[in-house]
Formats: C-alpha cells, structure tokens, sequence
C-alpha cells in the first residue's frame, strides 16, 4: 500500500467556511444589482406619481412645456425625441469611425498599434463637462462657420434637414461631441472582439489569397458581429445617458420648440432637460414630479436598449456555436 | 538531444533529374525574433507527387511549411531569409504581390476552420467569389468539381445550403480541402490535415490525396509515420530546424542514410 498524501476531508467539501462565505457574498452582491434597479424604478415611479395622475398619456405624447403656477402643462415627447435623435445620430457617426480605428491598430505593427490603441482610451477619460466646454467656446464656433452655414447656404432651400439658421448650439453639434465622446467606448470593445477572432479564420481567408480587408469581411467581421453590436449597444447607451456636454451644446429649447426640424434646430434631451431645471424646480407643483417622471422614461429607454441588445447579441451568438471554437 | 553540426547536415540529392519541380527553396531560414526556427533549408519539391515532412514536435515542420505561402507575412515576429521559388518566380521577392501568388499555393490546416457563418456551399465559393466570379452556373459547377475532387459531394449534395458547422469534423476538414482546390491552386499544402480526425475520415483524406496528385504539388505535414508511408513519394526528415534526410519515401523509410533518421522512423525518439 503506498503512502497516501492526500486526506480525504470526513466533512463535505461545501461546508468548509471559505465555500460558505463565497455562496453569501456572491448571492448579495447579485442581489445588491436586483436591488439598485428595483429600488431606483420604484423610487422614481412613486416620486413622480402626481404627473402621470394629472397627465397620464399626454406625459409621454404632449409636447407642451409650462411650469408657471397655474397654467402647468408637461408634456415629454420632445425630450424623448431629442435623446433618440442626438444618440442615433452619434452612434451612425462613431460607429463606423470607432470600427476603422480598431481596425487600424489591428492590423498596425504592435508597437505602433498598443500606443494608439492607448491613445483612444484616454478620450474616455476626459471629463465630459471638458468636453462640453471644448464644444462650447471652440468647435461650435469653427463647425458653424465652416460645416454649418455652407451647408446652409447650398442645401438648405432643397435639403429639410439643413434648414433651420446654424448658431452651433443644435442637434448636430451635440451629436457630432457625442459621437466623439462614445468613439473610445465602442473602439475598444470592438478591437477586443476582433482580436479575439480565431487566428485560424484569419489565416484561411488569407491562404484563399484575401486582402487586408477582404479578410476583414470574410473572417472578422461575421464571426464577431454579436461583439460588434454590443459594442454599438453600449455606445448607445452611454449616449442616451450623456449629460454635461450635451447641456452644453445642445441649444436648451423647451416645449413644442424643442421639437426639431432641422439639424440646425435647438432641441433639448432627456437628460439636460433635468440638468437644466432641476435647481429651479418648485416641489409644490407638478414640475419636480415631471422631471422625476422623465428620469423614470430615461431609465426605460436605457433597460430597453440593453435588454434589445443582450437578445439580439445572444440570438448571433447561437448561429456561431459549433465544433470549431 | 545533440546539436547538428554543418557536416551532418545532408545535402539532398537530386531526384529524379529529368523532373519539372513545381516548387524549389534555397537556403531558406526563418526566425521568430532571435529564435532561429528553421536553418538554410534547401529542398525541392516535383511535380504531380507528394512529399511528406516528418519530425518530432517541435522541429520547425509547420513553420517551414507556412513560409511557401508567405504565411509568415502575418505574425509579426517573423523573418524569412532565403529563396522560395515557385517556377522561378521567387515568392519572397520585393517586387512580388504576395496576395497574388498566395492565390497559386493552397493550404488545409490543422484544425478545420471553416468560416462559421457561411453555407457549406459558400465556404467552397468563398475564395471563388474573391477573384470575382458571381456567375450562378460557373458557382454551381465549381461546388460539384471541388467537392467531388474532395470526396464530400456524395456526403453534402442535398444540404449545401445548411451551415458548415453542421458537418462532422472530418466533412468539416473535407469541405476546407475543396475550398482550397476552388481557387485552382498549384501547389496544395497541409499541415497536419488529419491530426483531429478518426480513421475513418483520414482513410478519405489520404484518398483525395491520392487523387489530387494527378493534378498538383502537394506538400504534407504529418506526425503519422504510417501516413507518410502510404500516401508520399518523397520524404523529408526534419530535427531541430534542419533538414536531415530527403529522398524517396521507400529509401527514406527502407534504408534511411542519416542515423538520426533511422533511429526516429524505427519509432526510437519523437
């Protein structure tokens, strides 16, 4: 018989002290994000109460806008539009741009490329009220000048979009800082996802004699597009949330005036309608319950673009399972 | 484990003389940062034959077959010294396309890999479609040739549309072998082609290869002794980067001239 090393425990394995303190940390830490989400909603359900009583609908459809005493009207149809405009507008500007920068430091030589790659993550950490503040007194006044008004000038009589009088401070301004503002979010998620493609789809599209981007169409881009819209999604949802920058540059228009036409047009979104009027916001009236009802919309808007995102992403997941990975 | 010394080094003879070869390296070594992988090997490749590169693990087998189609472009580390010339047109030449001439050397690895979001039926047309043809009946026509030429049609004809994915591992590799034949390659590399597979399937994959010959180079990796018994003609032995003996398979196996050889094809070390 030889020695035996190892002990078997008498006790099972899953009373030990360590197993225990792990199962109840892990189940509160899943139950802290439950909490935080229920907590939040029904929090901002209960606040805002008043305004879904005297408007029901009408809160969500109006466009009205009128906080004196007396004559109070809300209506949040503008707002919702404008956060969905700016945030798609973003996102088709960002999107294809953060694609090509990751891209780009793909297929650079390393140490060209991390350097880069570096680069584009410290936009991240710019605060967003710099940016906001970048936009404000520099961008805005070249982009008007030199984008907005030509423009104007050729294509605003036939092109409804470039209508409207470019002052800078509008729809398009604040989604092209936005765009710039999710750029390094979706870039470095989308480099992750394409770099972790199998070397061996890389190579087979490169034996059939592929170029650098025909073997970016042919193995990357299919077997990563779950990744790659994820990284969408969650560019998206940091521009429906963005704030600062957007207060900034985005015109402040309240009511039916924030209902946008043109490009050009001042507007208003969900988020700095609250940032702009909640230190002036009376709580005797409907006006803080109106703002608390918006942040309540927000925070629906946000939950369906990820719970859009987790379906669509898990459904191309599937078609990508097989023997091969 | 000994060093080679450049004495031992065999210089490998001139086979058969009065052969085309499709396929000659001169002096070729290749590096992946300082480490030297493979040394000045010189070796010729003939027409309509196979040869096998055996060695044990680790020996600079792949990493010298990977060079006859510039694979080595990709990582990054990697440098290639020496000629590679494929009828007279040297590969490694400044002035050449590689994306071109890699179209002329076809690969199957490993692992099969085919692109896993495509139809059995696009994976074959996927390097097809590259050279920009899009004519539905010339599609049609190479699907049936190249999965005939692989063995696979009989399998796959009535589900060319379902994804490749659903395929047996050894289909799988099948369908990479016609979808290296659908670019009409000249040589046809394979790393290892039926390491993953059972026997079955490799039984088929030493068939096609068989047939293949009739039309191409074809240039084989492989651990399986016995494989290179049955499906080569001439045989090189590689140890430690170098290229120790090259001849015919028979010579190679029968009466090996090297004793490095002959101690690893009796099975002594590998």
């Amino acid at each position: 018989m030889p020695k035996r090393w190892i002990q078997r425990d008498e006790k099972p394995r899953r009373w030990l002290l360590s197993e225990r303190i792990f199962k109840y940390a892990t189940a509160a830490a899943g139950a802290y994000v439950l909490a935080v989400i229920l907590v939040m909603a029904i929090q901002l359900g209960f606040e805002s109460a008043p305004i879904w009583e005297e408007e029901g609908a009408e809160f969500v459809f109006g466009t009205d806008w009128n906080s004196v005493p007396g004559r109070e009207s809300y209506g949040a149809l503008p707002y919702v539009l404008g956060t969905l405009i700016t945030s798609a507008l973003a996102l088709a500007l960002g999107f294809p741009l953060s694609i090509g920068i990751a891209m780009l430091v793909m297929i650079m030589p390393k140490r060209l490329g991390r350097p880069l790659g570096y680069l584009v993550d410290l936009i991240e950490a710019v605060p967003s009220v710099v940016f906001g503040l970048w936009g404000l007194f520099v961008f805005r006044l070249y982009f008007r000048d030199y984008v907005e008004k030509p423009l104007h000038d050729t294509l605003g009589d036939s092109i409804y979009l470039f209508g409207g009088t470019p002052f800078g401070l509008d729809v398009l301004t604040a989604s092209i800082i936005l765009a710039i503002m999710i750029i390094p979010t979706i870039s470095s998620i989308s480099r992750e996802v394409m770099s972790a493609v199998p070397h061996q789809q890389k190579e087979a599209a490169y034996m059939l004699g592929s170029t650098t981007f025909e073997m970016f169409r042919m193995a990357i881009f299919p077997y990563s597009k779950a990744g790659l819209l994820g990284a969408a999604m969650l560019g998206l949802g940091r521009a429906v949330g963005e704030t600062m920058a957007v207060t900034m540059l985005i015109g402040n228009a309240t009511g039916a005036n924030a209902m946008v036409s043109s490009l050009f047009d001042a507007g208003q979104t969900m988020p700095s309608i609250i940032a702009n009027e909640f230190l002036e916001a009376s709580p005797i009236g409907l006006h803080t319950p109106a703002l608390i009802g918006i942040g309540l919309i927000l925070l629906g808007v946000g939950l369906a673009i990820n719970v859009t995102a987790h379906f669509l992403v898990g459904r191309m997941v599937k078609v990508n399972e097989g023997p091969v990975h | 484990m000994r060093a080679i010394t450049k004495q031992e080094r065999h210089t490998p003879p001139e086979l058969e003389p009065q052969r085309r070869y499709k396929m000659v390296t001169e002096n070729v070594s290749i590096y992946y940062g300082d480490v030297h992988a493979v040394k000045d090997i010189t070796m010729k490749f003939p027409e309509q034959s196979v040869t096998a590169l055996i060695g044990p693990s680790g020996c600079g087998k792949t990493t010298y077959l990977r060079c006859l189609n510039r694979m080595h472009d990709m990582v990054q580390n990697a440098r290639v010294d020496g000629r590679v010339l494929l009828d007279d047109t040297d590969l490694y030449d400044k002035s050449i396309d590689p994306i071109y001439h890699r179209r002329k050397v076809g690969m199957v690895f490993q692992k099969p890999n085919p692109f896993p979001t495509m139809s059995i039926y696009d994976n074959v047309v996927a390097g097809v479609k590259l050279n920009g043809v899009r004519n539905r009946a010339i599609l049609d026509e190479i699907v049936e040739d190249c999965l005939n030429l692989a063995y696979l049609w009989d399998e796959v004809h009535d589900i060319l549309r379902k994804p490749a994915l659903e395929l047996s591992g050894g289909q799988q590799q099948r369908l990479c072998i016609a979808r290296a034949l659908a670019i009409q390659p000249e040589v046809l590399l394979m790393d290892e082609p039926a390491s993953a597979l059972d026997p079955i399937a490799t039984q088929k994959i030493e068939e096609t290869i068989q047939e293949l010959k009739k039309d191409y180079c074809i240039i084989i990796v492989t651990h399986n002794m016995q494989q290179a018994v049955r499906c080569s003609d001439y045989t090189g032995f590689m140890y430690m980067g170098s290229l120790i003996e090259h001849g015919e398979t028979k010579q190679v196996f029968e009466r090996p001239a090297d004793k490095l050889t002959a101690k690893y094809v009796q099975g002594q070390f590998g």
